[in-house]
């Protein structure tokens, strides 16, 4: 490692230094007593475990956690949780979680962190800004975050006089989409995903394995399709739990998702299928969209994506059939091969062609709780634009795109001397990126930290600041746009354990230091809640008893039948034919290029989500863990007997530029064709002080050094790379 | 007697495992042990492929080879149903029953010194609710009721879809049903 000024520290030591017993762990020994028969007490929620924020009610039972149960009243999960939410009490009791403030500190020659006190901490970090602040300027801070307190460090940003944050939900998640979309509508999709599932007729998902990604209102909402008969038409080159529930399954050749749309938007105009109607009333760029696709038949469609002609044309007839009740799902992670904006672009238009946009059983209009923030002074915008000098080559990009921060952050003469990291473990995040990490580590006057867990990122950083786990915490009130408006309040059921504290908290006492408390104008985040909530004709102790609101709405669900819309693009039209890419100099109507394809004796790297786990956050989960161990890489029969490898087996796996991953475990499954392997994301952590989970299965994002940068939007597309097996 | 079952949803069931931790946390059952879990059954060659999910469990089988094998007595019906109980205070851990069981559905050992096994969480049935795994189930695949009354929901759903059961041939009259 050639990490000199900031050597990569391991936690193992300290915390195994720590040697402190961990709380048992829901074994429940001694007593044979009926479960819920003993002094109970319930607390609001709201689910962290993963980002669709489901409200649920903590158990405990004479003072020890019990169970988390969904709200009934909860919209996100109607109250049900997912696999991972009811699991989320292994987050709190998890013993290797961070317990104090860490700082790097050198000794005998070598870098470690000692364990310092908030106050420490906190005169270390001020004392940082302060100088980045005098030497180099206010705008050369910034913060990746992921999560729901992220928002509290935003502000501490904003305060100290910087805008330069991003989440790596955009660029290596959902952006594509929320361009596309924004490109084609004029508004993103937003999340909850605005999909009126519940009452499609007919549900096209391209490459999303809802059921195996988890999100709770999806998976319950495709399940009330399939539950009324809907048609069902799943493509994917892998058997996905969704493409078993499938009227129709489209095995198609990876990377060649583009061919199919444009077939699909090829036969609905040819054939006359489309909603002559709405493409008329609401929609620009026919005739254009209309001569872009003509050469692109199924039969064209056939070479390129190995799909019968037939059954492209069956699956546009079922689509026609049910619109405008048909939803061909946006999907949501789809950064996958760097033409990804144009392959959502490809989806809006079909959406649009169907006429389901705005309409029942395709998507929703959604709507919030108009709710008031609390009254404090807004922090003056900085006077430079940092996204010009960071990721000027993206003009459309409405959003800060992390790994360019990161980038920034790198070498003596990067922009960015100071880095705030919450809640997001980049090495497992970002492709490609640790030598990137590392150069910024060597590089940033500042580097700071803040996770519950002792994640990789941990160990790149000046400062760690542990924070308590959502369980015992206060945070904004969930306030989503979705179908029916609601509030839902996250409060603590515990008290913080060890020395961990609520980023609220940090935020607010790192601006104290820096004479900034005047943006942080309260001393319990409680009292800004209960001054929110009494605007909205509720309190803090209304929501502490139900957990949840919900307000009527005041805007319709779904367009009228032939309203007069004006859509929030240029030509206040939805944008078949998109000026604004042709102006920018990228294509205005999706275009396929075909995918790089593997030499020989390498498969394409698929990956994708389990349902017991969110990426890499929840392995050392210790109920979640004991579901899902570790991932396995699947294996086609036939490549598997040509590679004498049995279920089972421990292979590593190398990629086309030599990677080679951890070790295992094959799993031989028809589920996956011979052509491509895949394996589930978030494991192969390499933290030692992960103790449950490091150095158990595979990294997929360690092996995607072939990264696919969509040229519209800056996504990191990760699925152009290949593996080969190495005996293990 | 009541007859309680559970009727699950094959066409429904996703695999995602939540039944397993909501038996887990509900019932505090200690780490490394399961009451539940669930199979993946795939047929066929690529691309023509089928695959099917169970949740699994003790089948509460109204012919208990469990109950009629123990020696000590500490397997039995509670009350009077086909809900099959282990009183840990009179089991030995002889292991008798585990022979006995053809669905594998008694945990080995529980570290109390007894055999554990699912309940249909009938701590949460005297009280009217649904066992923790059917009230959790987020894609609603799994009910939960009795057979008695015809009327039920768990006795309509299987007067109206084609279900089968495990190992049928057991003569044991298991009261899990699979909705295919």
């Amino acid at each position: 490692m050639r990490l000199n000024r900031r050597e990569f520290i391991k936690l193992s030591g300290l915390l195994a230094a720590g040697g402190i017993v961990p709380p048992a762990l829901l074994s429940g020994c001694s007593s044979r007593r009926l479960p819920g028969t003993g002094k109970l007490t319930a607390t609001p929620t709201v689910c962290d475990i993963c980002f669709w924020k489901c409200a649920g009610t903590v158990h405990v039972e004479d003072g020890l956690p019990w169970k988390v149960v969904g709200n009934d009243d909860d919209p996100h999960s109607t109250g049900r949780l997912c696999t991972r939410g009811t699991g989320g009490l292994g987050a709190y009791e998890d013993r290797d979680r961070l317990r104090q403030p860490l700082l790097r500190v050198h000794q005998n020659g070598k870098q470690t962190f000692k364990p310092v006190s908030w106050d420490e901490a906190f005169g270390f970090i001020a004392g940082k800004m302060q100088t980045i602040a005098e030497k180099h300027g206010r705008d050369r801070l910034a913060l990746l975050a992921h999560g729901s307190g992220g928002s509290h460090f935003e502000r501490l940003l904003k305060a100290y006089g910087s805008h330069a944050y991003a989440h790596p939900s955009f660029a290596q998640c959902r952006g594509p989409r929320e361009v596309a979309f924004g490109l084609t509508y004029g508004e993103g999709v937003g999340s909850p995903d605005r999909t009126d599932m519940e009452h499609s007729r007919c549900v096209v998902l391209v490459g999303s394995h809802i059921g195996e990604n988890l999100h709770n209102g999806q998976v319950q909402t495709l399940i009330d399709a399939i539950n009324q008969d809907a048609t069902l038409i799943t493509v994917d080159p892998r058997f996905s739990v969704a493409a078993g529930k499938s009227k129709y399954w489209l095995p198609i050749k990876p990377g060649t998702d583009i061919a199919l749309l444009l077939a699909w938007i090829n036969v609905l105009i040819n054939e006359g299928l489309y909603d002559k109607d709405y493409v008329a009333r609401y929609t620009v760029g026919l005739d254009q969209l209309t001569q872009h696709v003509q050469p692109f038949n199924p039969e064209w469609a056939y070479l390129e994506t190995g799909l019968d002609p037939e059954l492209i044309r069956d699956t546009a007839y079922a689509m026609a059939a049910s619109a405008p009740a048909t939803l061909v799902h946006p999907g949501r992670h789809v950064t996958w091969y760097g033409d990804d904006t144009q392959r959502e672009r490809a989806i809006a238009i079909l959406n649009a062609l169907l006429g389901s946009w705005g309409r029942k059983g395709g998507f929703y209009i959604q709507e919030k709780v108009d709710l008031p923030a609390y009254p404090a002074p807004q922090p003056a915008k900085p006077e430079t634009d940092w996204k010009a000098v960071v990721q000027p080559e993206f003009p459309l990009a409405p959003t800060g795109i992390s790994q360019k921060i990161l980038q920034a952050c790198a070498g003596p003469e990067a922009y960015f001397k100071g880095l705030f990291v919450y809640g997001t473990n980049l090495p497992h995040t970002i492709p490609d990126i640790k030598a990137t990490l590392e150069a910024a580590a060597d590089n940033l006057d500042l580097f700071v930290v803040i996770d519950t867990l002792p994640a990789e990122i941990t160990g790149y950083a000046d400062v760690v600041l542990p924070e308590c786990t959502y369980l015992e915490r206060y945070d904004d009130l969930r306030n989503s746009p979705e179908r029916v408006p609601s509030l839902a309040l996250r409060m603590p059921a515990f008290e913080p354990s060890h020395d961990t504290r609520p980023a609220w908290w940090m935020a607010r006492q790192l601006a104290v230091r820096l004479e900034l408390g005047e943006y942080f104008p309260w001393d319990d985040y409680a009292d800004v809640l209960d001054w929110q909530l009494k605007q909205v004709g509720s309190s803090l102790e209304e929501m502490q008893a139900s957990g949840v609101k919900r307000y009527p709405r005041k805007t319709p669900l779904y367009f009228a039948d032939r309203q007069d819309i004006r859509f929030q693009t240029p030509s206040g039209k939805i944008e078949l034919y998109s000026r604004t890419l042709a102006e920018h100099g990228y294509d205005p109507l999706p275009v396929y290029t075909a995918p790089e394809k593997p030499a020989e004796n390498y498969y394409r790297l698929n990956y994708g989500r389990g349902p017991a786990h969110t990426f890499g956050r929840t392995t050392n989960n210790p109920l979640l863990f004991e579901l899902m161990p570790e991932n396995a890489v699947w294996v086609n029969p036939r490549v598997a007997s040509q590679w004498q490898l049995k279920n089972g087996d421990y292979v590593q796996l190398k990629n086309q530029d030599g990677v080679i991953s951890n070790r295992v475990r094959v799993r031989v499954t028809e589920r996956t064709g011979a052509n491509a392997v895949f394996m589930v994301h978030g494991f192969g952590h390499t933290a030692r002080g992960l103790r449950l989970t490091s150095g158990v299965g595979a990294d997929d994002a360690g092996l995607m050094t072939n990264v696919k940068l969509d040229p519209i939007m800056g996504g990191t597309g990760m699925r152009a790379n290949f593996v080969t097996f190495v005996k293990a | 007697m009541a007859q309680y079952a559970m009727v699950i949803d094959t066409k429904t069931c996703i695999g995602c495992g939540d039944c397993v931790v909501a038996c887990k946390t509900e019932n505090n059952v200690p780490a490394g042990l399961n009451r539940d879990w669930v199979v993946e059954a795939t047929r066929g060659t690529y691309p023509n492929l089928t695959t099917e999910f169970r949740s699994e469990r003790c089948n509460h089988c109204s012919h208990a080879t469990c109950v009629y094998t123990c020696p000590t007595g500490a397997s039995h019906y509670w009350r009077d149903s086909n809900i099959v109980l282990v009183d840990a205070s009179k089991c030995t851990g002889c292991k008798a029953c585990i022979a006995a069981c053809p669905y594998d559905a008694r945990l080995i050992m529980h570290p109390d010194g007894y055999i554990d096994k699912c309940t249909f969480c009938h701590h949460r049935v005297e009280q009217g609710l649904d066992p923790a795994c059917v009230s959790t189930c987020p894609t609603r695949c799994m009910h939960f009721g009795v057979l008695d009354d015809p009327n039920t929901p768990v006795s309509r759903l299987l007067q109206s879809r084609d279900y089968k059961v495990l190992l049928p041939e057991t003569g044991n009259q298991p009261n899990v049903y699979y909705l295919v």
